[in-house]
């Protein structure tokens, strides 16, 4: 899954095992797992004569809703890019929320006040979502990199700022609001994405479009010089300046592409079809902050901040989500699957610990001789670097 | 018999696809101190990794006054009276001087912390063994042989009667080493008995009496220091001939390459200016020494000169061309490369691969990039030719992760990167700081190279050997003043010592500044 681990041609299950993407794929896992465990006692004891038949449904609910599960999964995955992208540079996007809602509102605002042809409609909807989101990442931005001001902090506060500007303009915009209805009014099929046609689900073109994006941010985070600077920054900011980067260019550019990836989640999530004809997805401005931007942050961490492992996570999230909701079924909240989604993320914190955890116990189990030092260190690289640096530094003397 | 306090006999600890201890034996006799010598890499430190209960060893065993012992963990190190100073000091930087002391074996009366008398018990001992120290200060406040101190201290007030000392003065500046030694003199002539871990020669020349040596995980020997000489230790040590003093030809000076006016440069850490009024010029072809203690503003001085950070006043010229106020990829297109003091902050990105790492000054030119795509082809071809023109070592060649290469063949990463980047100036920065007498004697053999190639090279250096040998020209820095223009062939140790302690100045300033 990390990809930029060139690894020798020949197979050799050691290098697999100590391969970056395989641990946090095992961490991952591992997390998931746990999660899921600490979600099954909690549902037995709320209800310990449904707790089974509730967790069926979490684990396998989504299977009878795939359709639903990528439909779902699409704005979550757009705000997982928006913060696994900053992560990358060592920069911590909480501001995904408020940057989806920007991009959401960016998007309504073509979609109602302008008169487009219907096929390039919502193409224009969709940018103007990206644009909305781009200015939200690049305020932050510009503060950090100018000011030093942190990006936690003032991304917080654009969540609020984003939000109720977005309520505001749309209380006061006739147009747009519908105030017997306390939401905005239905959107012209013409301007909605177009939907993929499996019948009784929302997903539409947006998962694809998603998808394309994702690749195109791991291409640019592993093959291209802007992404080698990202990375050097997020790994060592003195280095990355030692070598001549443009730090405070590349913070906002990076603010600027993750707060685009948020705004471009908002837009897909409000300019989605509906599946009941002539309707429309509406926003409803009741002072909440977007949840979307949050579970993002879930997403992200699942995902290892990596676009391509982002990706399984949000449509895993996405899957337990679908299932979560039909515990309902059997009488159960469906918060019982925030609680699990939050014990994961919890243990995916923890994510580096369990690399070294299971790939050593895997090592372990691969070479009996092996003999593990009793002091582990912490994280993976560092706890091979003992050794490993005895045996270079022998070579060297010979 | 001989009275041992400690004996390691026959010690042998494999790491996988590694001998890191082949056989080793090594007795400590009550009251000495006991040097263990050995490049980078040796095995000193899983040795006493082993002694201090961190790893245990397949083969061989220990034995305390005579008696076959176990040690499983540091705990056990420490209820055998074994205590050590770690290379990184384990201290709490928010805690006091006393809190760190009792950290582990807190005194308590009714649940509650009674400091007072272990205060005055760590006021005894800092009296008795000449350890100055302030028992209320905060670690964070206080400089590094003050901390080292506290970590001594740490020992002596858990009664540990054997003292490891893992690198200690590889941190410390001359003044403070000086004290180290002498307090490492009285701890010993007190009945404690050291083992002193160093690569230092001359360290070893003035306190221990007896230096076990170890080479490629094997012992070779143990010597009475009162018997030996720097070049028999050397050479049980590296397998071959050192030379201490550089082979090097008279310098040819050219054409001035840096000419530095006036510059200033502020200080992070106080108000006044760190560099004060600095003047002076680098010819092609020589090398140029910037001498001086620590902390006199050759740091500041190096950031001003490479953009790191910006001048108060004053200007910078490279060939000519004023790059005062160029930004750091300008300074470093039009010639300048620079080798930077701390590897880890500045010089490497450690989480990147070794061929990552080479082209981190270049990763932009149109050789490593087409349309902002990296040429990863590229890449690992030019990695490959430094790695083969530069003898880097490592575990996976290009693909090795800079972190777990040996400190040696990271410095020879920055050099080979530094030295191949067509540079006219090259400003390398204590760049033996921490290494074994081999990489020292290459690096030097590169510096030199570059300036026989008719590079200028501007070196700055807090050894005054390296200063002696190397430098065609010493300019000494004092307070951020350059108080003095020397000539090493001319010079003496003694003479530099006094103009970098600011004794002694001969800058046309030196009337104007005597009366402060």
């Amino acid at each position: 899954m990390q990809g930029n681990n060139r690894d020798k041609p020949k197979f050799n299950i050691k290098s697999i095992t100590s391969h970056g993407g395989f641990k946090s794929l095992g961490a991952a896992l591992m997390a998931i797992f746990l999660g899921l465990v600490v979600g099954f006692i909690i549902m037995l004891v709320a209800s310990p004569g449904n707790a089974m038949a509730g967790f069926r449904f979490v684990l396998l609910g989504g299977m009878r809703r795939l359709g639903d599960v990528l439909y779902f999964a699409t704005p979550i995955l757009m705000t997982g890019l928006a913060v696994g992208f900053a992560f990358k540079m060592g920069l911590f996007n909480i501001g995904a929320s408020g940057q989806y809602t920007m991009g959401m509102f960016f998007a309504l605002y073509v979609a109602f006040m302008w008169d487009l042809p219907g096929s390039t409609h919502w193409i224009v909807a969709i940018l103007a979502g990206f644009l909305g989101g781009m200015i939200w990442g690049f305020i932050p931005g510009i503060f950090k990199a100018l000011l030093n001001v942190n990006e936690v902090i003032t991304s917080i506060m654009f969540n609020y700022i984003g939000m109720y500007l977005v309520d505001m303009w749309i209380q006061k915009n006739g147009v747009m609001y519908n105030s017997s209805m306390t939401r905005t009014r239905y959107i012209d099929s013409g301007v909605q994405i177009p939907a993929l046609g499996i019948a009784g689900s929302n997903v539409n073109l947006g998962i694809i479009l998603a998808i394309i994006i994702a690749i195109i941010l791991y291409i640019v985070l592993e093959k291209t010089t802007f992404g080698y600077e990202l990375k050097a920054t997020g790994h060592n900011k003195h280095a990355a300046e030692y070598a001549g980067m443009q730090g405070k260019r590349n913070i906002i550019l990076t603010m600027v592409i993750a707060g685009g990836m948020a705004g471009l989640g908002g837009a897909f999530a409000i300019l989605a079809p509906s599946a009941i004809a002539g309707s429309s997805m509406t926003y409803e401005p009741i002072n909440i902050i977007a949840v979307n931007g949050f579970t993002g942050i879930a997403v992200a961490l699942l995902g290892n901040a990596h676009p391509l492992g982002t990706i399984l996570s949000a449509t895993f999230i996405s899957y337990i989500q679908r299932g979560g909701t039909l515990t309902s079924l059997v009488g159960f909240k469906p918060e019982i699957i925030d609680i699990v989604v939050a014990v994961i993320i919890y243990f995916s914190a923890f994510a580096m610990i369990m690399n070294t955890a299971i790939a050593g116990f895997i090592k372990a189990r691969l070479g009996k001789q092996e003999n593990k030092p009793i002091l582990e260190t912490g994280e993976g690289p560092v706890e091979e670097a003992e050794p490993q640096d005895e045996e270079e530094v022998e070579k060297e003397a010979e | 018999m001989e009275n041992y306090i400690v004996e390691m006999l026959n010690i042998t600890k494999e790491f996988p696809g590694i001998i890191a201890n082949d056989n080793i034996t090594l007795k400590l006799k009550k009251g000495e101190i006991h040097a263990l010598l050995g490049e980078n890499g040796a095995g000193k430190s899983t040795l006493m990794s082993v002694l201090f209960g961190l790893y245990q060893a397949e083969k061989g065993e220990i034995r305390k006054n005579g008696e076959k012992v176990t040690i499983n963990n540091p705990n056990d190190a420490n209820a055998l009276g074994i205590g050590m100073v770690h290379q990184h000091f384990k201290l709490v930087e928010v805690f006091t001087v006393l809190e760190n002391i009792i950290l582990g074996v807190e005194p308590v009366k009714k649940g509650f912390l009674e400091m007072e008398e272990s205060k005055e018990k760590i006021m005894e001992l800092s009296e008795q063994y000449g350890l100055k120290i302030s028992p209320d200060s905060l670690i964070e406040d206080i400089s590094v042989g003050m901390q080292q101190r506290v970590e001594i201290l740490k020992m002596l007030y858990r009664d540990n009667e054997i003292l490891i000392f893992d690198e200690p003065t590889a941190v410390l500046t001359p003044q403070e080493i000086k004290e180290l030694l002498q307090i490492m003199k009285d701890l010993a002539e007190e009945g404690k008995s050291i083992l002193f871990i160093t690569h230092k020669l001359n360290e070893i020349m003035e306190v221990a009496d007896r230096c076990t040596v170890l080479r490629k995980g094997k012992y070779i020997g143990t010597v009475d220091i009162g018997s030996t000489s720097k070049e028999e230790l050397s050479r049980m040590m590296v397998g071959r001939d050192i030379s201490f003093s550089v082979e090097k030809e008279t310098s040819k000076p050219g054409e001035v390459i840096l000419s530095i006016k006036n510059m200033t440069v502020a200080s992070k850490t106080h108000k006044n200016n760190a560099v004060k009024d600095v003047s002076f010029d680098v010819r092609a072809g020589e090398i140029v020494c910037l001498a001086g203690i620590d902390g006199n503003g050759q740091s500041e001085f190096v950031y001003g000169l490479t953009g790191l950070e910006k001048l108060v006043s004053g200007s910078i010229s490279l060939k000519g061309k004023d790059i005062s106020k160029a930004s750091i990829r300008e300074r470093s297109a039009s010639g300048m490369s620079h080798i930077p003091e701390d590897r880890h902050k500045h010089g490497l990105v450690l989480d990147y691969k070794l061929e990552e790492n080479l082209i981190l000054q270049r990763y932009w030119q149109p050789k490593f990039q087409k349309n902002h795509f990296i040429r990863f082809n590229e890449m690992r071809n030019y990695a490959e030719d430094l790695i083969e023109r530069f003898d880097i070592r490592s575990s996976q060649g290009p693909t090795t992760i800079a972190r777990s290469m040996s400190g040696g063949n990271q410095q020879k990463a920055i050099i080979a990167r530094e030295i191949d980047k067509k540079h006219e100036l090259l400003v390398a920065v204590q760049p033996t700081r921490g290494l074994d007498v081999g990489a020292i004697e290459y690096i030097h053999s590169q510096l030199i190279e570059s300036r026989d190639a008719g590079k200028a090279v501007l070196l700055i250096s807090l050894e005054l050997d390296e200063v002696m040998n190397v430098s065609d020209r010493i300019l000494v820095i004092y307070e951020g003043e350059i108080v003095g223009e020397l000539d090493p062939k001319e010079t003496s140790t003694q003479e530099l010592g006094l103009y970098m302690a600011g004794a002694k100045r001969n800058t046309e300033k030196e009337t104007e500044h005597a009366g402060e």
